[in-house]
């Protein structure tokens, strides 16, 4: 008993160990995470050291003072005084504007943003972000007004301010933004950044706007030929429009052949660079959906190589890992940010629990009879299926994506990663190597692989391998459980979730090899990617038909899967 | 067990008309076993194996557990694909050609060491579908068991002692009983060759004794190859020994003649090289 | 009285000993058939007697799942072969039938067309497309509910059992295949009414579904059908075919070192089986009046197998039995608390294979003691080694 206990203490710990680890890397790609997003967009979140609101400053106050006074007419006087005095401070105060979120307390004359999102209203510092005192009636802030004069003078301020004053990235964006939208003003802003800019990327972005101006105004051969090839390979999508406006023979605005024979180079290899970054984020799809089924197979790979019993119920561990995390957020409402850190063991060890519970009431007493097991653990599927429905409704439950979770990671114009499916591939691969050393440097993963390869020499070795059996299912369900917390932040939460991934499970074990765990890696893989690749072609369905019926085939050739046990003992 | 319940047969009923492909053994050779090679997994159960049985011998395979006796009966009954060699049966059928089904109808029959019969089926009916007959699936849906057929299994039974159990389902028999069955039914389907995995196994001596009796008086008409370890055994009955050792023939001669061979002493009673 | 008694009892042994149980289920079947149908037709509604005919389709429903049973069970109960997607027989069977049917709906569409079924007029095909050629013709309608089928667990037995593809991968195999089935059969391309299936069948070989005749004529012909499946399986478990069936069952290893093309087999069982729940399918159907793809659903396929478990495996009437009795309670316990049928069919999953491996059969068979072979699937090897200390003595005796 107490070994038991011991091991089980072990697991727990793989899995704190498993989750702790995950806290880390979370941490290291976050920070890199790039925020490549028009500085005209973001509203609250000021980027970069927060100045503060700049007492010392009393120009810019009594400015402020004067804007939630002033008519639309002073606006616009007002304006450029106030990107003169505050230069980069007033980027957020433009934003809203812009977004006509400006607004200020008739009594107190302080300027906040208001948005509506979601039908909550957040009123917030201007500068700071900082929500609004209570105290404060938000019934009765008025709107500062806009119009289309003051539009164009905020986004101008905001572009030249991003572009002169902005960080890197900032400056590149603002140059990106200008592409959409060349003409005199910003083309003169463009060429006097150039002459400053040190950064690389940003040199090569502002050379691209100006590259775009020259292609359309009357220059000659050689300068527009020079300024394609600037344009070559850039994947913004105002170059492709321009390039493909100018060779676009009805509405084509470029004569002369060699110009045109340049465009034309110049679009392939454009055309070339998004197939293969199209090409990258398929490939990305497929690994996601690799590492989601392999979270599902692993654990149905320990179960069924080492007992030789199929959990039918195994799918029905993911919802409840799933459904856990859905009832940690709602235990701690205002801690959504770490709700999976709570939430990865606690499914680890209610999928675990139950997992044992089956094996210890149910499945033991089927010893060596597998088609006894696989109706008994269907039986036990279909109650744990109706349970939930009657413990949450047959409803979807909403899981809440924590902020770090939610968010992309945008690589180019035509390339993005999202976070939570990054985030999820390194965490199945994670797990997948946790599983892998418990196995092997473990006790418990020692006698786990004694006990798949002679059962009966196990027993005679003193291996109580009834024990082992609860434990490997156990370690099997509860890694089912973590996979469903990653599950909830992909899918609905629902009763049937685990469903959908039985058969899949079970294909991509069968198809890798089952009593191999590698095999259960390449095989998960290789199902998530083709699968991905299948879908853009054949659509979702036949895509799905299709890997089923490649799987029965691959079986009848290769009935052991891809990397066999072999062996007098496969026999 | 202080009665005997066996009778010997007089003679054995000759081989049934209705025969398929007979091996050619105008060498007088029935297999042929050239150069076999077999390995799991890196292991090589078997390596190179070389051996020859004649028409009508009665073989003895001896040696220690993993020398690929075993092995050896399955790569011949095509249980096991060989990774390299040659098995012919008679002079012109290539066994590696065959798959098991094919193998047991050209006649050459097997019994396993640990005792396999059908047991949900009486064992009347295991000997039954031992019977040398049409093995397809829509003759066996119209097949009626004949006169002969039926003495044939009635004299069997009789020899294997099982007369009064005939209609009890085999998974009651004892473990001796059902060791009995099995070669009852390899008996039956009257193969040509019969490979026999450990038969006294678990007998009495008063049955050793018999299965002695019995296997030499099946010698001559059929070829008998059998897998033991009671060396006592192999002693009462052989007249060719083969010794495997790792996979390949260490030894080969009568019982005094391996007894007295310096290698098979050496691997046996453990002297290093 | 007594005396009469234990006659009775006698012949119902003699009957047992010749392995009559089927033909004695037959009869009583064919006796509450013709009852049945005889006062829903002749007795008046308001008799004590008089069978509704909403009661008659239902009994001609559970006929037909009755026959589903059978044939889970001829391939579970005496070969081992644990099917998961036996549904997708019975549904192909069904969408057979109910292609015909849904031409002989004509022009009494809601859009009328004559030459087009409604949901494809409502998906603006213009023509039929190949596949619905012909199936306005019953014999070929009929044809095509076997061979369809038929020719699907032929190719799919074929690759699997040449590959040696056995035990719960190929439960999972089969139950993969009509999970396939189900996707394809919701794709409104498919060209078989898509989700909705195909439903407002009007008459068959111009009888109207509606009348009461054509109602008790269908279960009739199903019992009928029933009837014969039953005897066709008993015959052939009865045949040294069937002895072969239970002995690649049992080691089937062991029969192919004796000679026989286990596969061979082991596809002709698959096949004949698929077959009966094609023709079931297909009966089920015109009774129902809708046929979807939520048929090939795999948890469908699964209950029969918990039919044929509770009924008890390799015993044909078990099957039937489990069949109708499981049916019932699911029409009665889903109209009392829909909630908790799923519950208990969960639990009967579980209680059934823990407790009753040889299901009802097994529980009235065990006090007779009987030696069916077909009556000791799965467990036979720890009878073997639980009885293995019996003397030959004692077995002589």
């Amino acid at each position: 008993m107490r070994r038991v206990w011991r091991s089980l203490f072990a697991i727990t710990l793989g899995a704190c160990l498993v989750s702790a680890v995950y806290g880390q890397t979370d941490v290291q790609t976050d920070d890199p995470a790039p925020l490549v997003e028009a500085a005209g967009a973001e509203s609250e979140i000021q980027p970069g050291p927060v100045p503060e609101p700049a007492p010392e400053q009393p120009g810019l106050d009594a400015l402020l003072l004067q804007l939630t006074e002033a008519s639309l007419g002073e606006a616009a006087a007002l304006i450029p005084r106030l990107e003169e005095q505050g230069g980069r401070e007033v980027l957020p105060l433009f934003s809203a504007m812009l977004a006509n979120e400006l607004v200020f307390d008739p009594e107190t004359r302080l300027l906040y943003v208001r948005t509506e999102a979601a039908n909550a209203m957040s009123v917030r510092d201007v500068f700071s972000g900082e929500p609004a005192a209570e105290t404060l009636n938000i019934d009765s802030l008025q709107r500062i007004r806009l119009n289309n004069r003051l539009r164009v003078l905020l986004r101008d301020g905001i572009a030249r301010i991003s572009l002169f004053e902005g960080t890197d990235r900032q400056r590149e964006a603002a140059a990106l933004n200008m592409l959409s939208d060349l003409n005199e003003s910003n083309l003169a802003l463009l060429r006097e950044a150039l002459a400053d800019e040190e950064d690389g990327s940003v040199r090569a972005m502002i050379e691209v706007g100006i590259a775009m101006n020259l292609l359309v105004m009357q220059t000659t051969q050689e300068q527009r030929i020079q300024a394609v090839e600037v344009l070559r390979g850039r994947l913004e999508n105002p170059v492709r429009n321009l390039l493909a406006s100018l060779q676009d023979p009805s509405g084509r605005n470029e004569q002369d052949p060699l110009v045109l024979e340049a465009i034309d180079e110049a679009l392939e290899s454009i055309q070339t660079r998004i197939k293969f970054f199209r090409f990258v984020e398929e490939l990305f799809y497929g690994l996601s959906l690799g590492s989601v089924l392999l979270l599902a197979a692993i654990g149905l790979a320990v179960t069924f190589g080492v007992m030789g019993v199929i959990n039918m119920a195994h799918g029905e561990m993911l919802m409840l890992g799933a459904y856990t995390t859905y009832v940690v957020q709602m235990l701690m409402p205002n801690f959504i940010n770490y709700s999976l850190w709570v939430a990865i063991p606690a499914a680890f060890m209610v999928a675990a629990l139950v997992g044992m519970l089956i094996q210890r009431f149910v499945i033991r007493y089927l010893n060596g009879r597998p088609l006894e097991t696989l109706l008994a653990t269907f039986g036990i599927s279909l109650i744990l299926q109706q349970l939930v429905r009657t413990i949450f409704s047959p409803l979807n439950r909403l899981v809440v994506s924590p902020d770090w979770m939610s968010g992309t990671w945008q690589i180019n114009p035509v390339l993005s990663f999202t976070n939570n499916r990054l985030y999820i591939l390194i965490f199945s691969l994670m797990v997948f190597f946790a599983l892998l050393m418990i196995l092997k440097k473990t006790s418990l993963g020692l006698q786990v692989r004694a006990v798949s390869q002679n059962r009966n020499m196990a027993k005679a070795m003193g291996i109580r391998t009834d024990w082992v059996d609860a434990m490997t299912f156990g370690l099997g369900s509860g890694i089912a459980g973590i996979a469903g917390v990653a599950l909830s932040q992909l899918t609905n939460v629902g009763p049937n979730l685990g469903q959908a991934y039985i058969i899949d499970s079970f294909m991509v074990v069968v198809f890798g090899g089952v009593g191999n765990l590698f095999g259960t890696l390449v095989g998960a893989f290789t199902l998530g990617i083709s699968t991905k690749f299948l879908e853009p072609v054949t659509g979702a369905v036949l895509a799905k038909i299709i890997t089923l019926v490649f799987i029965i085939l691959f079986i009848q050739f290769r009935p052991k899967g891809l990397f066999p046990q072999k062996g007098r003992a496969a026999e | 067990m202080s009665m005997s319940p066996f009778s010997m047969p007089v003679s054995w009923p000759k081989l049934s008309r209705s025969s398929p492909p007979k091996p050619d053994v105008s060498h007088n050779v029935i297999l042929y076993i050239e150069d076999l090679s077999v390995s799991f997994d890196g292991f090589k159960a078997l390596n190179n194996l070389s051996l020859y049985i004649n028409d009508g011998e009665l073989r003895c395979l001896i040696g220690a557990n993993g020398a690929g006796k075993t092995t050896l009966m399955d790569v011949i009954t095509g249980k096991t694909r060989c990774d390299s060699g040659q098995v012919w049966f008679g002079q012109t059928i290539d066994l590696l050609k065959h798959d098991e089904a094919a193998i047991a109808r050209l006649g050459i029959g097997r019994k396993f060491q640990k005792p396999t019969v059908f047991e949900a089926l009486t064992v009347f009916e295991n000997l039954e579908l031992s019977l040398r007959s049409a093995k397809g699936v829509w003759s066996t849906l119209f097949a009626r068991i004949d006169g002969e057929q039926r003495d044939l299994i009635d004299q069997v039974l009789q020899t294997i002692g099982l007369t009064h159990e005939r209609l009890r389902p085999a998974g009651v028999l004892s473990h001796g009983q059902k060791q009995w069955l099995e070669i009852g039914m390899l008996l039956v389907s009257q193969p040509r060759v019969m490979l026999i995995d450990e038969p006294v196994a678990g007998m009495t001596a008063q049955e050793t004794e018999h299965t002695a009796e019995l296997l030499t008086s099946l010698a001559g008409e059929r070829t008998v190859i059998v897998v033991e370890h009671d060396m006592e055994f192999v002693r009462s009955i052989a007249r060719t020994v083969t010794v495997l050792h790792q996979g390949s023939v260490l030894a080969e001669g009568t019982m005094d003649q391996i007894q007295s061979n310096p290698d098979v002493i050496q691997v046996y009673l453990g002297e290093t090289p | 009285m007594k005396r009469s008694l234990s006659s009775l009892l006698n012949t119902w042994a003699e009957v047992r000993r010749g392995g009559n149980t089927i033909t004695v289920f037959v009869a009583v079947l064919f006796i509450l058939t013709v009852l049945a149908s005889f006062s829903n037709l002749m007795l008046p509604v308001d008799s004590a007697f008089h069978v509704s005919t909403y009661t008659i389709t239902l009994l001609g429903k559970y006929l037909c799942y009755a026959m589903l049973a059978l044939a889970v069970d001829v391939i579970w109960g005496y070969c081992g072969i644990l099917s998961l997607g036996h549904g997708a027989f019975f549904a192909l069977g069904g969408y057979a039938m109910g292609m015909y049917l849904m031409r002989q709906i004509g022009d009494r569409g809601v859009y009328g067309n004559a030459g087009l079924p409604d949901f494809m007029v409502f998906l603006n095909w213009d023509s039929l497309p190949w596949f619905w050629l012909g199936m306005d013709q019953f014999w070929f309608a009929m044809l095509m509910v076997m061979v369809v089928p038929g020719l699907l667990a032929f190719v799919f037995g074929w690759l699997a059992f040449r590959s040696r593809v056995t035990g719960v991968y190929l439960s999972i195999m089969t139950q993969a295949l009509t999970y396939a089935l189900m996707l394809a059969f919701f794709r409104n391309e498919m060209g078989f009414g898509g989700n909705n299936g195909m439903t407002d069948f009007k008459e068959l070989l111009g009888f109207s579904l509606s009348a009461d005749t054509t109602r008790v004529s269908l279960f009739m012909i199903t019992a009928l059908l029933l009837g014969i499946a039953f005897v066709c399986s008993q015959l052939i478990m009865k045949s040294r075919l069937g002895r072969v069936i239970v002995a690649v069952r049992d080691s089937e290893a062991r029969a192919r070192f004796l000679g026989y093309r286990t596969e061979n087999y082991k596809v002709w069982l698959f096949v004949y089986s698929a077959l009966i729940a094609a023709i079931a399918g297909a009966l089920y159907v015109p009774q129902v009046g809708i046929i979807n793809p939520g048929e090939f659903s795999p948890i469908n396929s699964i209950e029969v197998v918990v039919w044929v478990a509770v009924g008890g495996r390799g015993t044909l009437y078990g099957a039937a039995v489990g069949a109708i009795l499981v049916s019932y309670a699911k029409t009665r316990f889903t109209a009392l608390v829909p909630e908790s049928w799923i519950f208990m069919l969960g639990a009967l999953f579980v209680i059934v294979t823990i407790f009753l491996p040889k299901g009802l059969a097994g529980l009235i068979r065990g006090k007779a003691g009987s030696e069916d072979p077909g009556s000791d699937p799965g467990a036979s090897d720890s009878r073997g080694s639980h009885r293995s200390g019996a003397t030959p003595a004692e077995s002589r005796s």
